[in-house]
């Protein structure tokens, strides 16, 4: 189920936090709600990572990582990307790229098998991905948009693209991804969908801005529905109505 | 990266755009910059926030005309065009949106309101441009403006006057003026105009009104005028002072087909002219011809009032001619466009055929034995002027006996007689002045528009800046009238206009048909 939330008053959640299967990372807000609507959801079940990159709070747009590993840009700091191997499990593999594209989080998408790479980012870097974070690594864009990180928001079950997608794109995309994916919006209409929320293959976070319609999609795309932490059958589902749209 | 060939032509996949759901109502839509349906939009936005719906416009009844502030009024007609665009002006803040489209709903007549639907397009959200329309109402004041009070209050109160006269026993240069201020419209705005013996008086509103007319008037006639004026009332505190302002206007007493004998010094003004001329075009300039050398000169306004000569016979004194025999012509002219040929003719007196004279005549090229013609019979003439006598001591052979002056259409005309005319003119609005005593005699007027008829009939370049219309009661089958031999002169149809109908709408333009000359 996808909740709503927002951090200091807004709603780009997918900015200020990174969600994968293995971890959580979250920004240092002025105040702790942000922090304690992930633990309300997460708390057992994977590590929640406060942190800075670099000195900012724009962690979700900077780094790139799934439940195999973590790409970080070159501006972190040493400290920092100590604190991070201190707190992550030791499965996820933290490294520090040289990329002169340093938003990693806008120029990268990827879910656990398969990632979306910006169009001019270096043979290096598409190797040093597929090592980390062992993915098949594409250059695509979406919409006409290189900054795929920004556009679309994926995870094992499904994604959701920019809404300005055509349907051409969007089958090409899906067969290369392996999961469905559908057009939409977050946030009440906002075009950046990356930027507007995160997502794991068992809960999505978005922006308080976002209408029930855009939840309901978000909910149906991801099959956020059914999922559950733990393999436990919920004997509510049957009394729900699915509104598959 | 899949499917895609590069062929010589780039290959361009087709491009399906895809549907979302709007974010608010979730109907799939076709994606747009702000992802929400129209209906969420406009519900969302209202981009005519802020902008005038309704508003209050004067009008005045008298003269038709709308108010702009602070003092402007502007003539437009009901759902106009003009009316329109005043609309849309009176409305502030339209500047923030863009205007599309802009129309009148009706209203009826009488209710006085105007409803104009304006379509306006704005950007909201993130650059999704909207289009809206919406009424905007007036509330139509009657108040009348200020032209119309001052004339309700005093319907005789006119600034400047225009008093033109001309010392001549005939109305032509009136008739022919007339026909020109209408094609020109030069008295458009003329409060009143009143006839009067010897002339025509003009009143208008406002002196700029009266200088432009008498600007129009010093271009086709030559005139000499002066101006006076009187006071008629003073403020003492702001120091305003109220005239009627008084031009006038005399035109010069020269007319066409007259006979001058030009005094001596203005015959040696211009090159020793034969002191006998006959006066052949009125303009600004007056132009003369000497019969007797076919040279010609021109006088204008100022050269002509500088000598002041008066002429020595006039249109009233032609006699008729018979033309018996012309013989070669023995010099060929051309002159201001018109052919002269100077030959000798044996002619006599209608009144006293026995007597043939034997003269040399400038109309060689259109004078055929057997014509007819007219002209000044100087031979039996008293001709009271000065210059005249001057002349007829100091010449030896004495003066010629009979200047011939035009062809004469009589009898052509004898079988035209009582048909109407295939045109007609308009007439000025004039007022006759009852006041002096009826000296006018209707017939007498009647006749002389008679012969300023005939007069435009017989010469093309006097139509040349009158407007004729077709007379809707003539009949084109007259043909016989043309063929049989030479017939009177006509004005050709092409140079009628077409009368307007004017209905209520008023539309600019005649529908000419074709203009020669």
């Amino acid at each position: 189920m996808a909740t709503r939330l927002q951090f200091e008053n807004n709603c780009e959640v997918g900015v200020f936090s990174k969600l994968t299967n293995a971890y959580c990372l979250v920004a240092i807000g002025g105040s702790e709600n942000f922090y304690s609507a992930f633990e309300s959801e997460l708390a057992d079940v994977i590590p929640i990572v406060k942190t800075s990159l670099g000195g900012t709070r724009i962690i979700g747009r900077l780094c790139a990582g799934n439940k195999n590993g973590l790409l970080v840009p070159h501006t972190t700091t040493d400290q920092e990307l100590q604190h991070l191997r201190n707190s992550l499990p030791d499965s996820v593999v933290v490294q520090r790229i040289e990329e002169r594209l340093s938003a990693l989080g806008n120029c990268i998408a990827c879910n656990d098998h398969v990632a979306l790479a910006h169009t001019d980012l270096d043979k290096e870097t598409e190797e040093i991905i597929a090592d980390v974070l062992g993915v098949e690594v594409f250059r695509q864009t979406i919409a006409g948009n290189i900054l795929v990180g920004s556009n679309c928001a994926l995870s094992n079950r499904g994604g959701i693209v920019h809404p300005h997608t055509s349907v051409e794109d969007l089958d090409e995309l899906s067969t290369l991804l392996q999961v469905p994916l559908v057009a939409g919006t977050v946030n009440r209409g906002s075009e950046v969908i990356g930027a507007g929320m995160t997502v794991n293959d068992w809960t999505a976070f978005c922006g308080s801005d976002t209408t029930a319609t855009e939840l309901s999609v978000i909910d149906s795309i991801f099959k956020l529905r059914e999922a559950q932490p733990s393999s436990i059958v919920d004997e509510m589902r049957k009394s729900l109505i699915d509104t598959y749209v | 990266m899949s499917a895609m060939d590069q062929d010589t032509g780039m290959f361009k996949v087709q491009q399906t755009i895809g549907s979302v759901l709007c974010c608010k109502c979730g109907v799939p839509m076709p994606p747009n910059a702000a992802n929400m349906c129209v209906n969420c939009l406009r519900s969302e936005v209202d981009i005519t926030e802020g902008l005038q719906k309704s508003i209050q416009i004067f009008y005045c009844p008298e003269c038709g005309c709308y108010l702009q502030p602070p003092k402007t009024w502007i003539k437009a007609q009901w759902e106009s065009k003009e009316l329109l665009t005043f609309c849309i002006k009176r409305l502030k803040n339209l500047n923030k949106v863009k205007l599309k489209n802009a129309e009148f709903v009706w209203t009826e007549p009488h209710s006085k309101r105007i409803k104009v639907k304006l379509t306006v397009q704005a950007e909201v959200l993130n650059g999704a441009v909207l289009e809206q329309s919406y009424p905007v109402e007036y509330t139509v004041r009657d108040n009348l403006c200020e032209s119309c009070s001052r004339f309700q209050a005093n319907p005789d109160q006119w600034v400047a006057s225009v008093q033109l006269r001309q010392h001549v026993s005939h109305r032509r240069t009136f008739f022919y003026l007339e026909q020109l201020i209408l094609r020109h419209d030069a008295a458009s705005r003329a409060i009143r105009i009143q006839q009067v013996d010897q002339g025509i008086d003009f009143f208008f509103g406002n002196k700029s009104h009266a200088n432009s007319f008498i600007e129009f008037l010093r271009k086709v006639v030559p005139i000499e005028y002066r101006q006076d004026q009187q006071l008629v009332s003073h403020d003492v505190k702001s120091s305003l002072y109220n005239y009627k302002y008084t031009y006038s206007v005399k035109i010069c007493p020269i007319c066409r087909e007259d006979l001058i004998c030009l005094p001596s010094k203005v015959a040696s003004g211009l090159g020793n002219l034969g002191p006998l001329v006959v006066c052949t075009k009125v303009s600004d300039n007056i132009t003369i011809l000497d019969p007797r050398t076919l040279r010609c000169a021109f006088l204008d306004a100022r050269q002509y009032f500088r000598s002041g000569f008066r002429s020595a016979l006039t249109s009233r004194q032609l006699v008729k001619y018979f033309v018996f025999d012309v013989e070669a012509p023995v010099g060929e002219a051309t002159v201001g466009g018109q052919k002269y040929a100077l030959s000798y003719v044996q002619i006599a007196r209608e009144s006293d055929i026995g007597k043939m004279f034997y003269v040399q005549t400038h109309l060689g090229h259109i004078l055929k034995s057997g014509d007819q013609a007219l002209g000044y019979d100087i031979y039996s003439a008293n001709v009271n002027d000065d210059e005249m006598e001057k002349y007829r001591l100091s010449v030896k052979n004495g003066l010629p006996e009979a200047i011939l002056i035009k062809k004469c259409y009589d009898e052509q005309r004898e079988r035209k007689k009582g048909k109407p005319r295939a045109f007609t003119t308009k007439k000025l609005p004039m007022e006759m002045d009852e006041s002096r005593g009826a000296r006018v005699d209707p017939e007498k007027m009647e006749n002389e528009y008679e012969e300023f008829l005939r007069d435009l009939e017989e010469n093309p370049e006097l139509r040349f800046n009158i407007s004729l219309y077709k007379n809707k009661d003539y009949q084109e089958s007259e043909t016989a009238s043309m063929t049989d031999g030479e017939g009177a002169p006509t004005v050709p149809i092409e140079e009628l206009l077409a009368e307007l109908e004017l209905s209520e709408e008023e539309e600019e333009g005649n529908d000419e048909e074709d203009m020669d000359e």
